[in-house]
C-alpha cells in the first residue's frame, strides 16, 4: 500500500484525527447503585448479584458515596471543573446483558468537564483536551455458543459485572497519530493507577478504550468521515487498531472511495478492523433524569477535601526527582513510572542510600530480579528496607559491588538480614592494605609478562592482574584499592 | 357474631379487652372474603401461612406487652398487588409476572410485619397500576361493593373494595395520579396518598417513580391515619424518601377546624362534575363552615394542565420503568430465535392494552425530536402547577373539592381513553405536587358514594387528617356499609 | 400531527413491543388522540420556569461503600424462563 503510516503518523497529504473514548471500572468495594461486591470476578456466574443489579421489579438504586468521590478525584487530577450541580439519568436501550433496559449514566449535566491531559511524543509536549469524566453503571457480560457473534445461536448471561462503578473519560479529537494516541493512553493509565481509582487491566476489560478516528486535508476546517473503532484490549492493540484504520481510511480516498461513519472491531488475529453494521436496530437512547436519584450538588469544601487528598502526579514527580536527587530526565521518568516504584525509591534515599546508587540498584538488578520473579520490591522478602541495608554495606565499604549483586539475588525473594549473612560467611571486603599489599607483590611476581606489557603500556594488561588479585581473595578485595596498589608498583 | 365489620380501632380494643385473639379476626376475615370475593374478585391471592405466622405473633406480642403492641397489631390487612412479599406472587395484575415470587419484601410491607399486622392477601389492580377503574388487570375486573356492575375506581380497586366489603378493616394501595383516593371515593370508604417520600417505595413496582407513593384505605379516619402512621418514615433503601421528622397525624384528630382557613378552587368545581357530585361536596364544605372554618375560594389556573402534563411524564417514566419486563430473568417468556424477536414477543403477550398504549405514547414523548416539545415542557409545566399549590398556600392552610367528578360508573362503560383519563383530573395534581391528598365519604349520589377530597402543603400530611377527622366526626356517612356487607 | 403508521412501527420498535396490524392502527388512533388534547401544553406560558423532575428538594442522597452479602446463584436464576443452572440463557443477538 502506498500510503505507509511512519510511528503511526498518517501518510503525507493528509492529518489523522483521533479521539479516545475510555472506560473505567472503580476500586470501590461495592457496587455503583447496590451492596454487591465489586470484585465480580471470583464469585460464580450470578452470584455476585442482587435483586437491584438484577433489575428486579420494584427495587431502588442508592448511589455509592466513594464511587463519586473516585470520579472526582480522577476529574482533579485531569484539570476538570467540577459543576456545582449535577445528576443522573436513564440511558434507555435494550440488551441482554443490561437488566433494567437501562444504563444509570450521566447526560447534559456530567459530574466534571473541560479538562486535558499533557504528554510527550517523540520529544514534543503534547496535550488532549478532556470534554468530560462522569460516572455511570456497568453491563453484564456475556458468552455466545460459536465463536463470532454473528453466528451464535445463543447465548449466556453473567450479571455480577453489572453495576459495577464505572468511569467514562472522554477525550478530544485532539490526537493527531497512534503514537499520541498509545502515549495518551498510557499517561491517562498512569494517573489512574496512581490516585488509586483503577487497576489498569486492558487485557481483563477493567480498563477499555474506543478510538474515534478520521482523516482529513490539513488545515480542512470540517471532520472527515468519523469511525469508531472498538475492541482493542492492549496498547499494541490501540496503536495496531488506529495505524491500520488510519491506513484503511486514506487508501480509500486515495482511490477515490467514500468513507462510511460506522463501528469498526479490531481483529487481533487478522490484524485488522472489521466492521460491525448489524441488522440491530438503530439506537435512540431517550435520555432522561433517572427518578429514582436526587441530585448531587458538590460543595467546595467537599472537592477541595477531595483535591487535597490527591497524591503527587507522576509527571510532577519525574520532574522533583530529576531536580531533587540529580537523576537525568530519562531515570525519573523509569523511577516514577508506578507509585509503589517511585515510593520505594524515595525510601531507599530516606534511608541514607545515595540518590546515583540507589537508581542504578533499582533500575538494573532490582528491576530484572522484579521482573524474572514477578515480585515488586515492596512485596519482596528482602523488602525496601532490606535492599537499603545491603547497599548500605556496599556504600561504607563494608561489601564490595560483586559481593552485593550476589546477596541481592541471593535474599531478593526469601529475605534476610545481609550484614549477618556477611559476617557469618566472612563476605567482608578486604581493604587492609598491608595484607592486599602482600598478595599484589606474589601475583606481580607470578606475572612478569602481564607487568611487561602494561609497562609497554597495554594498559589493558593491568585487568588480568587485577583479576588474580579478585581470585586470590575470593573476589572480596577493595578493587579500586587493588588498583593503585598496582599502579604504584609497576610505575615504581 | 363476626367481627369483619368493626373498624381496626375496634378491634384493637377488643384485642387487649381479651374479647378476641388474632386468630379470631383472620378467620372472620377469611370467613367475610369467602362469602364476597366470588362477586367481586378483590384479591388476586391469598397469602394463608404469612397471615397464620403473623396471627401468631400477633398474639405473642400482645401478650408480652399490649400497651407497647401498636395499633395494627393483630389486625387482618391487604396488600395491592403491586407490594413485593418475598416468597409469595406478585404481579401487579399483569400476566408479564404471572407466578413472579420476589427474593425481598416492600419496606412498607417489611414495617406492617414487624407492627404484628396479618396479611390475608394480595389485591386485584388496574395491570401496573395504570388505571381508573381496576378493568385493565389481566385477572379481570373487581365489582364494587355498593353494585358489583360497577367499577371500584382505580388502579387500587381491589384494595379499595376489600374494605368497603369489610373483609378487612385496613388495606393499602398505591397513588401515582389518583390510585388510592378515587377508589376510596367510588367504594364510600377513606384514602390517604402521603406526601412523596413520606412512605418508601422499595418493593413497591414502580409505574411512574416521581409520582408514586403508596398510601392507606379504611373505614375511617381514625384507621387510615394509624395505617398511614404504621408505614410511613425514611427508608435508606429510598434515595427519595424523606428524612424529615414525622408529625403524628393521630395526635390532631380530635383538634377540628376551629379557625382553619380553607380554600376551595375553582377550577375543581368546573364543568365536568356530576351534579350529585357537586351537591354532596359543596354540602361537606358548609359542614367544614360550621365546624368553624373559614372557607374562601381560590383559583389554580394551570389545573387543566395537569392531565396533559401527567400524560407525558407518567407514560414516560413507565416506558423506562417497564423496559426490565423482557423475559430473561423472571416472569413470562415467550421464546423466539433470536433475542430482539423474544423480548418483542414476551412484551406484546404480557402487557395490556392500556399498558402498551402508555409505553407507547412514554417511548414517543421521550424520542429524538420530541423531548423538548412533550417531556421537557411538561417538566416545566409541572413546576408552575406546583408553584400555583404553593401561591395558595400562602393564604389558606388546606384545599377541599371533589375526590372524582363521578361516582362509580358501569363496567365497560368508557371506551375512550381520555374519558377515562379525565376521572382524575381532580386528583393528578396533588401527585404532580408531591402533595397529600385524603378523600373521606361525603354521601351519595344515586346510591353510590362521593368523596371529599382535602389537600394540605407538602409534609403537612397530619392537617388533612385533621380536617377529614373534624368532616367525620360531624357526619355519618363513614358508618353506612354496602349492602351486600349486610345480606 | 398525527403519527405516520412508519413512525409507529418506529415508536413500537424502540419499546420492544411487538404489535399485531390491529393493534397499530387502534394505538397510532389512540395515540393522534391523546396528543391532540395534551397539545394544549403547547400554549402554556412557560418561558423563565425550570424543569421539575422531583418534588422531595433532596440532594446527595448517597451511603458508604460497604459490601453486603449477594443473593446465592440459584436464588439469582430462581424467577428466570431460561437458564442452564449457572447463566440466563437468551437466543442469538443477531437477526
Ligand atoms: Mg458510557
Ligand atoms: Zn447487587
Amino acid at each position: 500500500m502506498t500510503t505507509q503510516a511512519v510511528g503511526g503518523r498518517v501518510a503525507a497529504g493528509y492529518e489523522a484525527v483521533i479521539g479516545l473514548e475510555v472506560h473505567a471500572q472503580l476500586l470501590t468495594r461495592s457496587k455503583m447503585f447496590c451492596a454487591c461486591s465489586a470484585a465480580y470476578a471470583q464469585a460464580p456466574p450470578n452470584g455476585n448479584t442482587c435483586p437491584v443489579c438484577l433489575g428486579m421489579p420494584g427495587v431502588l438504586p442508592v448511589i455509592n458515596r466513594e464511587a463519586v468521590a473516585m470520579t472526582v478525584r480522577t476529574a482533579l487530577a485531569l484539570n476538570c471543573e467540577i459543576p456545582a450541580f449535577t445528576k443522573f439519568d436513564r440511558k434507555n436501550y435494550f440488551y441482554p446483558d443490561l437488566p433494567k433496559g437501562y444504563q444509570i449514566s450521566q447526560y447534559d449535566l456530567p459530574l466534571s468537564l473541560n479538562g486535558n491531559l499533557e504528554f510527550v511524543v517523540d520529544g514534543e509536549r503534547t496535550r488532549c483536551g478532556i470534554t468530560r469524566v462522569h460516572l455511570e453503571e456497568d453491563t453484564g457480560t456475556m458468552q455466545h455458543a460459536g465463536h463470532v457473534l454473528q453466528e451464535a445461536t445463543s447465548s449466556l448471561v453473567d450479571l455480577n459485572r453489572a453495576g459495577v462503578p464505572l468511569m467514562e473519560i472522554v477525550g478530544e479529537p485532539d490526537l493527531r497519530s497512534a503514537d499520541a494516541a498509545r502515549e495518551y493512553l498510557v499517561r491517562l493509565r498512569q494517573i489512574l493507577m496512581y490516585i488509586g481509582v483503577n487497576d489498569g487491566n486492558l487485557e481483563q476489560g477493567s480498563l477499555r478504550c474506543d478510538a474515534n478516528v478520521s482523516v482529513r486535508r490539513p488545515g480542512a476546517a470540517e471532520l472527515g468521515t468519523k469511525v469508531e473503532v472498538k475492541n482493542m484490549n492492549s496498547f499494541r492493540a490501540v496503536h495496531r487498531a488506529i495505524g491500520f484504520e488510519l491506513e484503511r481510511q486514506v487508501g480509500v480516498l486515495e482511490q477515490g472511495g467514500t468513507l462510511v461513519q460506522e463501528t469498526r472491531g479490531w481483529v487481533e488475529t487478522r490484524g485488522a478492523t472489521i466492521s460491525q453494521r448489524s441488522k440491530e436496530m438503530a439506537h435512540d437512547y431517550r435520555y432522561f433524569p433517572e427518578p429514582d436519584l436526587p441530585p448531587l450538588q458538590l460543595g467546595r469544601d467537599l472537592v477541595e477535601e477531595i483535591r487535597a487528598a490527591i497524591p503527587e502526579l507522576p509527571q510532577a514527580r519525574a520532574a522533583r526527582f530529576s531536580e531533587q536527587y540529580g537523576l537525568s530526565a530519562y531515570d525519573a521518568s523509569v523511577l516514577t513510572a508506578t507509585r509503589p516504584e517511585a515510593d520505594a525509591y524515595e525510601a531507599l534515599v530516606s534511608a541514607g542510600v545515595t540518590a546515583k546508587v540507589a537508581a542504578n540498584w533499582q533500575m538494573g538488578d532490582v528491576a530484572a530480579l522484579a521482573n524474572e520473579h514477578r515480585l515488586a520490591l515492596a512485596d519482596s522478602g528482602l523488602g525496601v528496607a532490606g535492599l537499603a541495608a545491603l547497599l548500605k554495606l556496599l556504600e561504607t565499604g563494608a561489601i564490595n559491588g560483586p559481593t552485593t549483586k550476589d546477596l541481592l539475588a541471593e535474599l531478593y525473594v526469601g529475605g534476610g538480614d545481609a550484614a549477618a549473612v556477611v559476617s557469618e560467611r566472612g563476605l567482608g571486603q578486604v581493604s587492609d592494605e598491608s595484607a592486599l599489599a602482600a598478595i599484589v607483590d606474589e601475583v606481580i611476581a607470578a606475572s612478569p609478562k602481564a607487568c611487561d606489557d602494561f609497562r609497554g603500556g597495554k594498559t589493558q594488561a593491568l585487568g588480568s592482574l587485577v583479576g588474580q588479585v579478585m581470585k586470590a581473595t575470593g573476589g572480596r578485595a577493595d578493587a579500586a584499592l587493588v588498583n593503585s596498589l598496582l599502579r604504584d608498583r609497576l610505575s615504581g | 357474631m363476626t367481627t369483619a365489620g368493626l373498624t381496626a380501632a375496634e378491634m384493637a380494643a377488643a384485642l387487649r379487652r381479651g374479647d378476641v385473639t388474632p386468630r379470631q379476626l383472620l378467620d372472620d376475615a377469611r370467613a367475610q372474603v369467602t362469602r364476597l370475593d366470588r362477586g367481586l374478585n378483590a384479591f388476586l391471592a391469598h397469602t394463608d401461612e404469612l397471615a397464620d405466622r403473623q396471627a401468631l405473633r400477633a398474639a405473642e406480642m400482645l401478650s408480652a406487652d399490649a400497651g407497647a403492641a401498636g395499633p395494627l397489631c393483630g389486625i387482618p390487612v391487604a396488600l395491592k398487588d403491586v407490594l413485593c412479599v418475598e416468597g409469595y406472587p406478585t404481579t401487579a395484575g399483569s400476566r408479564i409476572l404471572d407466578g413472579f415470587c420476589p427474593p425481598y419484601t416492600a419496606t412498607a410491607v417489611r414495617r406492617l410485619l414487624d407492627a404484628g399486622a396479618v396479611p390475608v392477601g394480595k389485591t386485584n389492580c388496574d395491570e401496573f397500576a395504570m388505571g381508573s377503574s381496576t378493568e385493565n388487570s389481566a385477572f379481570g375486573p373487581v365489582g364494587n361493593p355498593w353494585d358489583v356492575e360497577r367499577v371500584p375506581g382505580g388502579s387500587s380497586g381491589g384494595s379499595a373494595a376489600s374494605v368497603g366489603a369489610c373483609m378487612v378493616p385496613i388495606s393499602y394501595g398505591s397513588d401515582t395520579g389518583g390510585s388510592i383516593r378515587q377508589p376510596a371515593s367510588l367504594c364510600g370508604v377513606v384514602g390517604f396518598k402521603p406526601t412523596y417520600g413520606r412512605v418508601s417505595r422499595y418493593g413497591l413496582i414502580a409505574f411512574a417513580s416521581s409520582l408514586d407513593q403508596v398510601g392507606p384505605f379504611a373505614r375511617s379516619v381514625e384507621d387510615a391515619a394509624a395505617a398511614y402512621v404504621a408505614v410511613a418514615g425514611h427508608d435508606p433503601s429510598d434515595s427519595t424518601s424523606l428524612p424529615d421528622q414525622l408529625d403524628d397525624p393521630v395526635a390532631v384528630l380530635q383538634r377540628g377546624v376551629n379557625g382553619m382557613r380553607l380554600g376551595v378552587p375553582r377550577e375543581y368545581l368546573g364543568e365536568g362534575l356530576e351534579p350529585g357530585v357537586r351537591e354532596r361536596v359543596t354540602e361537606a364544605i358548609a359542614v367544614l363552615e360550621g365546624l368553624g372554618a373559614t372557607v374562601q375560594e381560590v383559583s389554580l389556573p394551570s389545573t387543566d394542565l395537569g392531565l396533559s402534563t401527567y400524560y407525558i411524564i407518567a407514560p414516560a417514566e413507565c416506558s423506562s420503568n417497564l423496559a426490565r419486563y423482557d423475559g430473561i430473568r423472571f416472569g413470562r417468556r415467550v421464546e423466539r430465535p433470536t433475542v430482539a424477536d423474544t423480548m418483542m414477543s414476551t412484551r406484546s403477550a404480557g402487557f395490556g392494552n392500556e399498558v402498551k398504549r402508555r409505553v407507547m405514547l412514554g417511548t414517543y414523548a421521550l424520542s429524538s425530536g420530541y423531548y423538548d416539545a412533550y417531556y421537557r415542557r411538561a417538566q416545566k409545566v409541572r413546576t408552575l402547577i406546583a408553584r400555583e399549590f404553593d401561591a395558595v398556600f400562602e393564604t389558606v392552610d388546606a384545599l377541599v373539592c371533589p375526590t372524582s367528578p363521578k361516582v362509580a360508573f358501569t363496567q365497560g362503560a368508557i371506551q375512550d381513553p381520555i374519558e377515562m383519563y379525565l376521572n382524575d383530573a381532580l386528583t393528578i395534581p396533588v401527585n404532580l405536587a408531591g402533595l397529600p391528598g385524603i378523600s373521606v365519604p361525603c354521601g351519595f349520589s344515586a346510591g353510590l358514594p362521593v368523596g371529599l377530597q382535602v389537600i394540605a402543603p407538602r409534609l403537612c400530611d397530619a392537617r388533612v387528617f385533621q380536617v377529614a377527622a373534624a368532616y367525620e366526626q360531624a357526619t355519618e356517612w363513614h358508618a353506612h356499609r354496602a349492602p351486600m356487607v349486610a345480606a | 400531527m398525527p403519527l405516520s403508521p412508519e413512525e409507529v412501527v418506529h415508536v413500537a420498535t424502540l419499546a420492544r413491543l411487538g404489535l399485531s396490524d390491529a393493534e397499530r392502527r387502534r394505538i397510532g388512533a389512540d395515540l393522534d388522540l391523546i396528543l391532540e388534547h395534551i397539545s394544549k401544553l403547547q400554549r402554556a406560558d412557560i418561558s423563565e420556569v425550570p424543569e421539575t423532575a422531583q418534588v422531595g428538594n433532596l440532594v446527595n442522597v448517597w451511603r458508604d461503600d460497604e459490601p453486603a452479602p449477594s443473593l446465592r446463584q440459584a436464588q439469582a436464576l430462581a424467577e428466570a424462563p431460561n437458564t442452564d443452572g449457572q447463566y440466563f440463557k437468551v437466543g442469538a443477538i443477531q437477526e
